[in-house]
């Protein structure tokens, strides 16, 4: 439906933000592209837009190259993060300026924005200015003028980030909804992983320019494929320590244990993540255990952030909420289908039963 | 009813504002004051004696048809000017707007006219349109248009409001630069996803967001055409050729100080004063209503 191919972006002061990012994109899915600031998510979004001219590759839209042509001409239309509605226009100004533009008459304007406004709950300040609008009103008119186009494409970006806490998680939840509802293509930008993780249909990980890691939230969260990713998703931030491993058997902190699933390994070394929600004060049957000094607990009310050393390397885990004294000697375990191995060079190193179990 | 906080106040205010008060009061209240009880005698030319004549100078100036030819030229003068100047100066910003490299060699090449004093600029438009020496009048001449800056009115005009609108054009795009700047990124770009036309989108979008600075910038210039065009007619034209070019102000300081009317002079400036006031009010009413997003 929309395909990147190989998409490239170079800034006049020499940056290059977008690497090559090749990516298809199916109907109706709902695709985020994450990462920290400066991974170029920003740069792929508005050059599929059109608001920046790519330096290298190709875009398509339903089979139809959109890269060279104006972003009016696109059929897309696009939320921004400070809503970008404009000021000297009503609500019911700004639905329409879009249509209006595009030669559709009185009536049907009028129809659309009778049930864009139904949908989105602002039927009653259609003719109020956007400065008499609070946040959540002001989003929800932004995303009506998306709406009301009826676009092949929505491209959001980091739309909530100007939202308290509460209405974004509810508007977060709202735009969910409406693109099930709506199944239109969209491509959502955002440095929230949680938003990430609760919104996307498949999310991309960027790093620097380029693709880290493409899949599933589910994929991202259990099966990170870099120290990249692993760190990124996830909060708090995946724990890494360097172990040994050679012919299956992993040794960590005094301890070795053999998992067939990497026997295939060569001999190297590696680093060991560890999630906190994963480091837990039972004893599994087959799995890790090493031993933590307490320095530190950070209460979440339903459970508490433990900050520790292990071997002399912070460690944190999330446990639940139980009285633990500075200096406190706690033993964790680890099952072993929570451990991720990653190589030297921060890739993972895949399981052998995982990979099949995936690919049936 | 609303309940005001009252606050003690020591003397300290009131001694800080009495600069700026005693300002006000010496150069503008005492003048215009001076100038209604002028208006109202016959004096003689060396301010020896003067005589109560009542609206009799009023009634003279409404009567005077050379009076009525000041108004008309006036209007039409200050209305072409701040056309002029703000269609000029808002089509050079929005280019400037757009241009990536060399921008502030543009801008410094734009705004350097303004620091041309008005007097200068009238000499400087005297030499350029001189019947004798004049480079344009050659060129003109050339193109088969028998330019006479002394002598037509019509020419006159034209040399008074190329050089007045050429020293208000860098004011106008300071100001449309900086109105410019102002308007949202985004707000422009959802425009780019939103409208194809990059013409319309300038008429429905841009403009709207400028028109507040458009209509401080019409204040500011017709105030300019009226009042400080003096120094350019002055040294350009004199009021000449056969009044043709006499702006209110100028008739003014003709009548007053050359024409040894005062009575006459002040009487004109009472009614220059009131319809200051009256155009001043006007136009902040419709600030209020219309131009407020």
């Amino acid at each position: 439906m929309l395909a990147l191919k190989n998409l490239v972006k170079t800034y006049e002061n020499g940056h290059q933000a977008v690497k090559g990012v090749s990516v298809d994109i199916k109907q109706g899915e709902f695709i985020v592209l994450v990462g920290p600031s400066g991974c170029g998510k920003s740069s792929i979004l508005r050059s599929i837009a059109g608001l920046e001219s790519i330096t290298g590759g190709e875009i398509h839209l339903n089979n139809r190259r959109i890269d060279n042509e104006k972003p009016a001409s696109r059929d897309i239309a696009m939320v921004f993060q400070n809503y970008a509605l404009y000021p000297h226009m009503t609500v019911y100004e700004n639905l329409a300026y879009g249509l209006k533009n595009r030669g559709i008459d009185r009536d049907t304007i009028e129809s659309k924005i009778e049930k864009v406004a139904k949908t989105l709950k602002i039927a009653d300040y259609l003719e109020r200015k956007p400065a008499k609008l609070s946040g959540g009103q002001r989003q929800r008119v932004a995303m009506g003028r998306a709406i009301v186009r009826d676009p092949q494409l929505f491209l959001f970006d980091e739309p909530l980030s100007n939202l308290d806490a509460s209405l974004r998680a509810h508007m977060r939840l709202e735009i969910k909804k409406l693109q099930r509802e709506l199944a239109v293509t969209s491509v959502y930008v955002t440095h929230d992983q949680v938003e990430a993780m609760t919104l996307a249909d498949r999310i991309i990980v960027l790093n620097q320019g380029e693709i880290e890691q493409i899949g599933t939230p589910a994929e991202v969260y259990h099966q990170p494929a870099s120290t990249f990713v692993a760190s990124f998703i996830g909060s708090p931030a995946m724990n890494f320590h360097q172990a040994e491993i050679a012919d299956g058997v992993i040794n960590f902190e005094h301890q070795s244990i053999f998992i067939a699933e990497y026997a295939h390994l060569s001999a190297q070394t590696i680093q060991l993540g560890i999630r906190p929600e994963h480091a837990v004060l039972e004893p599994s049957k087959s799995g890790l255990s090493f031993s933590l000094t307490v320095q530190a607990v950070e209460p979440l009310g339903p459970n508490q952030l433990v900050h520790g050393l292990v071997n002399d390397k912070v460690f944190t885990a999330l446990t639940p909420e139980l009285h633990f004294a500075s200096k406190q000697v706690l033993t964790l375990h680890v099952a072993k289908q929570h451990l991720h191995l990653f190589d030297k060079n921060g890739q993972r190193l895949q399981a052998l039963a995982q990979e099949v179990a995936q690919a049936s | 009813m609303e309940q005001r906080q009252q606050y003690t106040h020591s003397a300290l205010p009131y001694f800080l504002l009495v600069p700026q008060i005693a300002i006000i009061a010496i150069f503008f209240f005492y003048p215009a004051a001076e100038a209604v009880y002028l208006s109202f005698m016959l004096e003689d030319p060396w301010g020896q004696s003067s005589l109560f004549v009542g609206l009799e100078n009023y009634t003279i100036l409404f009567n005077s048809t050379e009076y009525l030819k000041s108004v008309v030229f006036t209007l039409g003068f200050a209305l072409v000017v701040s056309f002029l100047s703000l269609s000029i100066a808002l089509l050079l910003a929005v280019k400037a707007n757009n241009i990536l490299h060399g921008k502030g060699a543009y801008k410094i090449t734009l705004t350097w006219v303004y620091a041309v004093a008005p007097a200068v600029a009238g000499i400087m438009g005297g030499f350029m349109f001189n019947p004798h020496i004049g480079v344009f009048t050659e060129i003109f001449a050339s193109l088969g248009w028998d330019f006479s800056l002394y002598t037509d009115p019509f020419d006159a005009t034209f040399v008074l409001v190329l050089v007045s609108v050429w020293k208000q054009v860098s004011v106008n795009f300071i100001y449309f630069l900086a109105g410019l700047q102002s308007i949202s990124y985004a707000v422009n770009e959802a425009a780019m996803l939103d409208c194809e036309s990059d013409r319309r989108r300038f008429w429905t979008i841009t403009f709207p967001l400028l028109a507040p600075t458009g209509f401080f910038l019409l204040v500011i210039n017709l105030t300019y055409a009226f009042f400080e065009t003096f120094g350019v007619i002055d040294t350009l034209t004199s009021g000449g050729p056969g009044g043709g070019t006499t702006s209110l102000v100028y008739k003014i300081y003709r009548d007053g100080f050359i024409g040894t009317d005062l009575g006459g002079s002040a009487a004109q400036s009472v009614v220059l004063l009131v319809l200051v006031l009256a155009l001043t009010w006007v136009q902040f009413k419709f600030v209020e209503k219309r131009v407020h997003y």
